[in-house]
């Protein structure tokens, strides 16, 4: 079969998959760094990771939202060219997950829940990467995050790309802006390896099921936020108030459950995405 | 006339009772060997030590006991849950290619005495991707394994998450990943072997989350491939780059093991952790 199908649902769905990863990868979107300043009050920023060094793709940190004390790990991509190729344009080396599992473990010992912002196209691929050990900090990632003993509470604001998305994606209440996307590889990755041809990938946005929309129909993520038009740093008051609410909302309802109860909660909670059946 | 009678020709040629035999073409040396020598050598290459690519099963010959395996879920299959392009008659392909309903077999048995679960991928299943039944059998073994306190040993080859499923072959990192803590929780052990070619969303989950990780020699292990990283970097990469005996010397993985030792080896690991 050479010929592509053409899409099932030609008024919607190809053209917001699609939109959804442009407006995701979109530079004037506010980032993880915004996010804390408009979110998070007496923010203290705790850097490295003790051992690789320090990484500017990852922001961790302890602040204030509504008073609470949380720990917040962001993955940052920069908006000036200087400070995007600091951030290695948001594409997280092994310092930094190793950064972010500092930040939980220092959540468990002060019991402070935690908030991620996830922002990312990928876990970074290089020599170094490997050679550090990136497929296995992420799985230790995985493992550390999921067996947190405190509230984790998780927020797609930008770019999910795969894995590196992924580490800090394991949540009690996984909440995704409207305009973003988490996949399992970028549209053009997977047009390029599957339908040979780069140029196909809106449909395999389409195909992947990577939108705001799709996450809440497989049960992923748990609500969505709705973005002003033009999503940007200056409008982002009208978003983030709303997410504001809701973290306040979720974590209240995440500390009725002991430590016990709420890895069990989230273990259950992972274990039950079977997908479609 | 007897004689004569054994050599008649079929229909397409070939004549009837003489075997034809049938070579195989060893990719590092380039050399032909018979098949059935081949497979009497554990699928390595008789001349320059390669390591052919071992069907789930021919891999469990040469590590259970005989005649202990008992399989579950052997008859699971992915439904294309996305509806993806192509997706159908690529399974159906792989289901033939391998005879396999799945990217994976698993099942408990003994190696050297010692039962343990065993989990193990099949590369010549779309490359041993991991979707969602591949998730989900592994989550099955493990409940299996917590509950009759059994160790846990999986050979992985995969080229990561399989694409065609997206966000559903995500979350299986996500969803084994908590079947290896509750291995951990129960004290139970868990062995990952890593053959070639382990990497993606394999390597980044329950592949290198063993207590004890062992590599058959020469083989691909990485988060990303070669390919991309070398398009991604622009540089050339170091010689041996990803391959078993780099990972050891990176401290990444606790041994190197040829084929004909493996049986053995994993059998000593279990009698430890007896």
């Amino acid at each position: 079969m050479d010929v592509m199908p053409e899409s099932k649902d030609p008024d919607n769905n190809v053209n917001e998959a699609w939109s959804c990863v442009k407006n995701a990868r979109m530079q004037s979107r506010p980032q993880a760094r915004d996010y804390i300043e408009e979110l998070v009050e007496d923010f203290f920023e705790v850097r490295g990771d003790r051992c690789l060094g320090d990484d500017d793709a990852v922001v961790t940190g302890v602040g204030r939202i509504m008073g609470k004390s949380f720990t917040i790990i962001g993955q940052q991509k920069g908006h000036s060219i200087d400070e995007r190729k600091k951030c290695n344009f948001g594409m997280p080396h092994p310092a930094g997950y190793r950064k972010s599992m500092r930040a939980i473990a220092q959540a468990e010992k002060f019991n402070r829940p935690i908030l991620c912002l996830i922002d990312t196209p990928g876990a970074f691929c290089g020599v170094e990467a490997e050679e550090k050990g990136q497929g296995t900090v992420i799985a230790e990632h995985l493992s550390f995050i999921a067996a947190a003993k405190v509230p984790v509470i998780s927020v797609v604001i930008g770019e999910g790309g795969s894995g590196g998305a992924l580490a800090l994606a394991i949540s009690d209440k996984l909440i995704v802006m409207e305009n973003t996307y988490f996949s399992v590889i970028t549209p053009e990755g997977c047009a390029s390896i599957l339908f040979k041809d780069a140029s196909k990938a809106e449909l395999a946005a389409e195909r992947l099921a990577l939108t705001p929309k799709d996450l809440l129909r497989l049960g992923i993520a748990d609500c969505m936020i709705k973005e002003k038009q033009d999503f940007a740093i200056e409008n982002m008051d009208y978003s983030v108030s709303k997410l504001k609410k809701i973290i306040v909302d979720y974590l209240e309802e995440l500390e009725e459950f002991s430590p016990e109860q709420l890895v069990e909660k989230r273990y259950q909670k992972m274990l039950d995405m079977k997908g479609f059946s | 006339m007897e004689l004569f009678k054994e050599n008649v020709e079929k229909p397409d040629g070939k004549p009837e009772g003489i075997i034809q035999p049938e070579f195989l073409k060893c990719q590092e040396c380039g050399r032909e060997t018979l098949k059935e020598l081949v497979h009497g050598n554990d699928s390595v290459c008789v001349y320059c030590g390669f390591l052919f690519r071992m069907p789930a099963y021919k891999r469990i010959e040469t590590i259970a006991d005989e005649g202990t395996f008992a399989e579950i879920d052997k008859t699971k299959k992915s439904n294309d849950p996305l509806s993806f392009p192509e997706y159908k008659d690529k399974l159906k392909k792989a289901r033939k290619n391998s005879g396999l309903n799945e990217a994976i077999v698993c099942g408990t048995c003994k190696i050297g005495g010692h039962k343990t679960g065993l989990a193990v991928m099949d590369s010549y299943f779309m490359m041993g991707s991991m979707g969602q039944i591949v998730g989900e059998k592994i989550c099955n073994l493990v409940d299996v394994c917590l509950k009759k306190k059994l160790p846990l040993i999986i050979f992985c080859a995969s080229g990561g998450a399989r694409m065609q499923e997206g966000m559903i072959s995500l979350f299986q990192m996500t969803r084994t990943t908590i079947a290896i803590n509750k291995m951990n929780d129960a004290g139970l052990l868990y062995v990952s072997v890593l053959t070639n070619p382990t990497t993606g969303g394999v390597t980044a989950s329950f592949a290198m989350q063993g207590d004890i990780i062992l590599a058959e020699p020469k083989a691909l292990i990485g988060f990303a491939g070669p390919r991309v990283i070398q398009q991604n970097v622009n540089e050339t990469l170091p010689e041996e780059f990803q391959k078993t005996e780099y990972l050891l010397k990176k401290g990444m993985i606790d041994g190197v093991v040829e084929r004909k030792d493996m049986k053995d080896k994993l059998g000593k690991i279990l009698s430890l952790h007896e």
